[in-house]
């Protein structure tokens, strides 16, 4: 205490600023850069959790390179981004930019919007799964015979399955970005509308040079956010596809249920962790190009 | 004749603005008529799985909306077998405590890396960012092998260590106790209150509206986590709700609105939440999103 009494004021600050970051140092360290190192080194050694680790090198890379399931698992992966970003972008944009104009039952009509955003992915997995269940079971598939429109395979098909997962993730999404893209309108400065508005110009041309141009933080701020929600999606898949995780025929299989199945269905956590440095490669990359092309244009 | 030329031109701007007028009100209620259409389509899946959770086996496979004799039947059959009890149990005790945990520390560093100057400030800001560009699923096997070696699986704190603290909170908090002005903490310390009090008492009050965002944020985040809990856990006493979910959905197979209830079990809670703080909630996630 005495010892403590003797610090001058700044060197007390340095010993309070330590003692608050303690805890949080040791819990970063530990639970954040230890099992990142780890995850990297487990990625070169051979392990199925019982017997002894024993060093590959670049092997579990080489077995990714040449499994053509990876392959599938990595175009997967993909299409969910590159489908998934622009649709619900463009959505979530078309909603924001209209309800942001009306001002009858705006309220009501935004916590419309919002709701799916307070759901659990996992309970809004098993409802659409069972909308797409066949007749006479799926919701869908029950209006579509009802109008007369023939059956549509959705989580059957190789083809259907992919989207119809990723419509639910969609819907949960829209609400946040709606939110996110009003805040963003209401921040463009009204003066800007009322000149263009007094040199006449058109709706269409308002929207293309003033209104997306001064958006393009909050552009860029979605385009990130969703594209990285999309590349790391498990939850919907992994539940609308319980009794055949990622099928039909690995059609729907992103990268991360081939994480969980490689490291906790075959064991083989070497395989799992080089798959984890794969998609945290891919996170960086995205992430970097996105924020370069978006920003600079 | 001076007030006629006055007139004249005032009436003339009338009706032009006026011609204009009724299209643009047309517009305006066609606007309402499809946002209108959009949002009761979004909350259709949550309408249906709560009316379905509502209805005898025997009519869940009609379109009808309003069932046609309500029961809650489903609601007793499934609480009843206690399950979901456990796990509505368990995912509000991980909840809160994981919630409490990052309100305190994340504020803490937040706090600390803003109203401090001290060596290694930079060195900590730089390293806690860099742990954004981490996902989550590049660490759980690692977290997993942890708690092996500990003895951490199938506990709570198996459960929620990962998410103690979480760089996108600190940051959040940071930016938030930029807009404290320093005079405020200076006039404190010559108050006599040590640091510790003055974060508490004096900082931590004026950032209340980015503290409630954060937690709702963490709440919400751990109330529907899912991979995690599903790796950690075995017993299935110790799910989490959506862990119990999916493994409960398997099992009943075909008797959906039986899995309906246990969505709308776990849905409801978030969702009433919402309802009764909506401006608040929204407000938080504008901040969040925007800040974070």
């Amino acid at each position: 205490m005495k010892l403590y009494r003797d610090l001058t004021i700044r060197q007390k600050h340095i010993v309070w600023a330590w003692a608050f970051l303690a805890l949080p140092v040791v819990f970063y360290t530990v639970i954040r850069f230890y099992p990142t190192g780890n995850a990297i080194l487990i990625s070169f050694q051979d392990w199925n959790l019982l017997g002894s680790r024993t060093w590959t090198g670049l092997d579990n890379y080489i077995k990714l390179w040449n499994d053509p399931v990876f392959w599938q698992v990595f175009r997967n992966t993909f299409v969910y981004l590159l489908l998934g970003t622009p649709v619900s972008l463009v959505l979530s944009f078309i909603i924001a930019y209209h309800l942001d104009k009306l001002r009858f039952m705006h309220g009501f009509l935004r916590m419309l919007y919002f709701l799916p955003f307070m759901t659990s992915a996992v309970a809004m997995a098993w409802v659409w799964r069972w909308f797409y269940q066949p007749v006479p079971i799926g919701l869908f598939n029950n209006f579509l015979a009802s109008i007369g429109i023939p059956q549509i395979e959705f989580l059957n098909s190789t083809t259907n399955a992919l989207p119809s997962i990723l419509a639910p993730a969609v819907w949960a999404g829209l609400g946040f970005q709606i939110i996110i893209f009003m805040a963003g309108l209401r921040a463009i400065p009204k003066s800007y509308y009322e000149a263009a508005r007094i040199d006449g110009v058109s709706t269409w041309t308002v929207l293309w040079e003033i209104t997306l141009p001064l958006l393009k933080p909050t552009i860029v701020f979605i385009v990130v956010f969703s594209s990285i929600g999309f590349l790391r999606i498990f939850d919907h898949v992994f539940n609308m596809t319980t009794n055949n995780p990622g099928g039909p025929l690995n059609s729907t299989k992103p990268l991360v249920l081939m994480i969980y199945q490689s490291a906790f269905d075959s064991f083989d956590m070497g395989y799992a962790a080089a798959q984890t440095v794969v998609l945290f490669l891919v996170l960086l990359v995205v992430s970097l190009i996105q924020l370069r092309l978006l920003r600079d244009r | 004749m001076a007030v006629v030329e006055e007139i004249r031109p005032t009436t003339d701007a009338l009706l032009k603005t006026k011609a204009p007028k009724r299209p643009a009100n047309m517009g305006q209620f066609l606007r309402w008529f499809f946002l209108f259409l959009g949002g009761i389509a979004m909350v259709m899946p949550i309408a249906f799985m709560i009316s379905t959770s509502l209805k005898w086996p025997h009519e869940v496979y009609n379109l009808r909306l309003i069932p046609e004799e309500p029961t809650i039947e489903n609601y007793t059959y499934v609480l009843e077998d206690g399950r979901f009890y456990w796990w509505f149990v368990n995912s509000i005790i991980i909840a809160l405590i994981t919630t409490v945990c990052n309100v305190i520390f994340d504020s803490l560093v937040g706090y600390t890396l803003c109203k401090f100057k001290f060596p290694g400030r930079y060195i900590v800001f730089i390293a806690i960012l860099s742990t954004l560009m981490i996902p989550t699923e590049m660490l759980v096997i690692p977290w997993y092998l942890m708690s092996q070696q500990f003895g951490w699986l199938d506990t709570y704190w198996g459960i929620m260590f990962p998410g103690l603290m979480t760089a996108f909170g600190t940051f959040l908090m940071k930016q938030f106790f930029e807009t404290v002005p320093d005079d405020f903490i200076e006039a404190a310390r010559i108050d006599g209150l040590n640091e510790l009090q003055i974060w508490w008492t004096v900082a931590m009050p004026l950032v209340k509206p980015a503290l409630a965002a954060l937690a709702i944020f963490v709440f919400l985040g751990n109330w529907t986590a899912f991979i995690w809990p599903l790796i950690v856990t075995n017993s299935v006493e110790m799910y989490t709700l959506p862990v119990g979910l999916s493994s409960f959905g398997d099992e009943a197979d075909v008797q959906w609105e039986l899995i309906m209830t246990g969505a709308a079990i776990s849905t409801i809670p978030t969702l009433i939440v919402f309802l009764i703080f909506q401006r608040f909630i929204i407000r938080g996630v504008v901040m969040a999103g925007l800040k974070g």
